[in-house]
């Protein structure tokens, strides 16, 4: 299946492939007996690409598997099934020791910066902490020296170092999730709705700070996220997902400009721009209901309830992601001919 | 113009904290007309939400005390009503709406009778035609099966049907005013729209105002017919919203909109960020509280607390520099 993908020529491998990833959490019943009586198809046969040095923006509402897949290609979750391609090796089979290798080239960023940060710790302590879990940490001199480096690479001044999380404020706070992450020098981040926690003023530094960081170290993000205009910002192209699947690829104007999965669709219309007179022109098509329960989808296609333009084929049949043109594929069937 | 339904003067609520008390809400002064969406913006600790639970006089007491300044709904001073009095407002000719539905609901009651309560508990009606106001209140913000839905409980909704109950609550006893304080934040973005346009046509149906409070400036383009901007306690800019999107003349106005990105806007575009903090309500500098982070400063500013005046018709800045 993932021939038929938008995917990169051979020139250019891709720093990440994953194939029909699955993630499957069983529902079970009984204490001492466990019987599973349910299935969640939290992620259900994801399939994409990364370039080196591009941002891909992984949208979609609760339940659509997003924050999943961010975990099973970290490695955090085993995959229930799938190939998770990292730097040419297939890491989904990976454990212990071959993991924390594969960690030193990926690493995350998390949503909440309050949560994310350990209280009894230190600034300095916070940052430096990969390197000691590595064991990067030998040469003390160069230890500091080089959380010093990361501490003023995200803005922060250094005397900030011997200061403890609750001293600073939410942006603050990310920032130093942000050097944490890079302490290790990963070709790849990914960052998990990473400034949705914050106020607009300081969203904005954040996300200028993420992509003033790719510029100047050549990172490839993950960039999870559900708020459109953010993603549309900082992205290379945006994937759409619902209930545990893809439904849509594109670039990131040519998805804006022109979607064609109807869930794509809905999903601009819903999002306000902020412009007065742009809003009161822009065609309003607000789709009914809301997302289904992963644990009971709707058979054939899972968006065929609220879909505007649903057909008989929609309720019975589950379309596959296919590609249209090289950079783009989408999953519907009024796009199959 | 049309008498206001609401004109709030001069109103500054304080909270007792570790650090000295503080003024959450500091002067404030704003007018909402019959039928207008007023929206108040702000990030977090401007006060947004402190002005809204201040009209209500929901201020938990203590810490928090309404300190001074007046609040006339329909000619009438809400901050000298005893309690009896302010009861027979709430929830009666002023409705709230709240972020969190499920925890503004009682999850021990069915939402029928959390539904009727309001018309129970104000007009006195008996408890089983409220019963039938309820069904059709249900009925009017689009739950489907409604007379079946009234006997579930609030955890058999979903996020999105509970706002809706929420909604269907503040209609209960048709409020001339509702407050709904960022009712669709915790909502995923196309029940979002859904919410919000029910919210936009209820009050357009029965004519009455809303104050919605969000911190959300697309929201506020798409139903706003007026804003007030708030940073520190303090509105900073109050205009007709198509003219505050058009000619904001606040810095952090400005700043607002340089800061978001847009769905529509060319990607790539750097955004223009706000530097510094927001700022700390316990020590806030002397004079203009925006200006350690302001890229407009001049001298006065720092020395001199800048108040609304009028820069066009209907649009007031509290700024002494020219931007």
């Amino acid at each position: 299946m993932s021939d038929a993908l938008p995917g990169p020529t051979l020139s250019d491998e891709p720093i990440l492939r994953v194939e029909d990833l699955k993630v499957h959490f069983p529902i079970t019943k009984g204490i001492v007996i466990q019987r599973k009586v349910a299935t969640v198809k939290a992620v259900d046969g994801v399939s994409f690409t990364i370039r080196r040095g591009e941002t891909l923006g992984l949208v979609g509402e609760s339940g659509s598997g997003k924050s999943t897949t961010g975990l099973a290609v970290l490695r955090m979750l085993t995959p229930t099934a799938g190939r998770i391609v990292f730097e040419g090796q297939d890491i989904a089979p990976h454990r212990g020791a071959e993991l924390l290798a594969v960690r030193r080239r990926m690493q995350m960023v998390y949503q909440d910066p309050y949560g994310s940060l350990n209280p009894r710790m230190t600034i300095r302590s916070i940052v430096g902490e990969p390197l000691a879990v590595h064991g990067l940490d030998g040469d003390k001199k160069a230890t500091r020296e080089k959380v010093a480096a990361l501490i003023a690479s995200v803005g922060l001044l250094p005397d900030m170092a011997d200061r403890y999380p609750h001293e600073f404020s939410g942006g603050q706070r990310q920032r130093i999730g942000i050097a944490r992450s890079l302490a290790l020098e990963p070709s790849l981040l990914i960052a998990d709705e990473p400034v949705s926690a914050l106020d607009v003023s300081i969203q904005a530094q954040v996300i200028n700070l993420f992509m003033d960081l790719q510029e100047r170290l050549g990172l490839t993000y993950l960039f999870i996220a559900h708020d459109l205009a953010v993603v549309r910002h900082i992205s290379t192209r945006i994937a759409v997902m619902y209930l545990g699947r893809i439904v849509e690829i594109a670039d990131r104007d040519d998805l804006y400009r022109n979607p064609l999965h109807p869930y794509t669709e809905a999903l601009m219309a819903a999002v306000p721009v902020a412009d007065p007179e742009v809003e009161a022109r822009r065609p309003r098509a607000v789709i009914s209901g809301e997302v289904p329960s992963a644990l009971r989808p709707p058979p054939g296609c899972s968006f065929h309830t609220r879909c505007p333009r649903a057909m008989a084929v929609c309720k019975t049949e589950q379309p596959f992601l296919r590609k249209i043109s090289p950079e783009r594929a989408v999953a519907c069937h009024l796009h199959t001919s | 113009m049309t008498r206001p339904l609401l004109e709030v003067n001069n109103l500054t609520t304080r909270f007792r904290t570790e650090r000295g008390t503080v003024a959450a809400v500091d002067g404030v002064s704003f007018q909402v007309a019959p039928g207008e969406t007023l929206a108040i913006v702000g990030e977090s600790g401007s006060g947004k939400s402190v002005t809204a639970l201040s009209v209500l006089r929901l201020i938990p007491n203590p810490p928090g005390r309404i300190e001074s300044g007046e609040i006339l709904f329909d000619g009438v001073n809400l901050v000298k009503l005893d309690d009896p009095g302010i009861r027979a407002v709430r929830g009666n000719k002023i409705a709230m709406i709240f972020q969190e539905p499920m925890s503004s609901l009682n999850p021990a009651l069915t939402v029928g009778l959390q539904v009727a309560e309001p018309i129970n508990v104000h007009r006195g009606t008996p408890w089983a035609k409220a019963y039938e106001a309820a069904t059709e209140l249900i009925g009017r913000v689009r739950i489907a099966d409604a007379a079946s839905r009234l006997n579930s409980y609030p955890h058999q909704y979903s996020g999105g049907m509970r706002q809706r109950v929420m909604i269907a609550m503040a209609l209960a006893c048709a409020p001339r005013l509702i407050i709904a304080d960022e009712p669709t934040t915790a909502l995923d973005v196309t029940v979002q729209a859904q919410i919000l346009d029910l919210l936009k046509e209820v009050t357009r149906e029965t004519g009455s105002s809303l104050i919605l409070i969000t911190h959300d400036l697309g929201v506020v383009a798409r139903y706003a017919d007026r804003v007030a901007v708030m940073y520190g306690g303090r509105i900073v800019e109050v205009a007709p919203a198509r003219d505050l999107y058009a000619r904001p003349q606040h810095p952090y106005t400005l700043g607002l909109m340089a800061s978001v990105p847009r769905l529509d806007g060319g990607g790539g575009r750097r955004l223009m960020p706000i530097e510094g903090q927001p700022p700390d309500l316990a020590s806030l500098p002397p004079g203009c509280s925006f200006g350690p982070r302001c890229r407009s400063i001049i001298p006065q500013c720092r020395t001199e607390r800048p108040e609304l005046i009028q820069v066009a018709d209907r649009h007031a800045k509290a700024c002494f520099a020219n931007v």
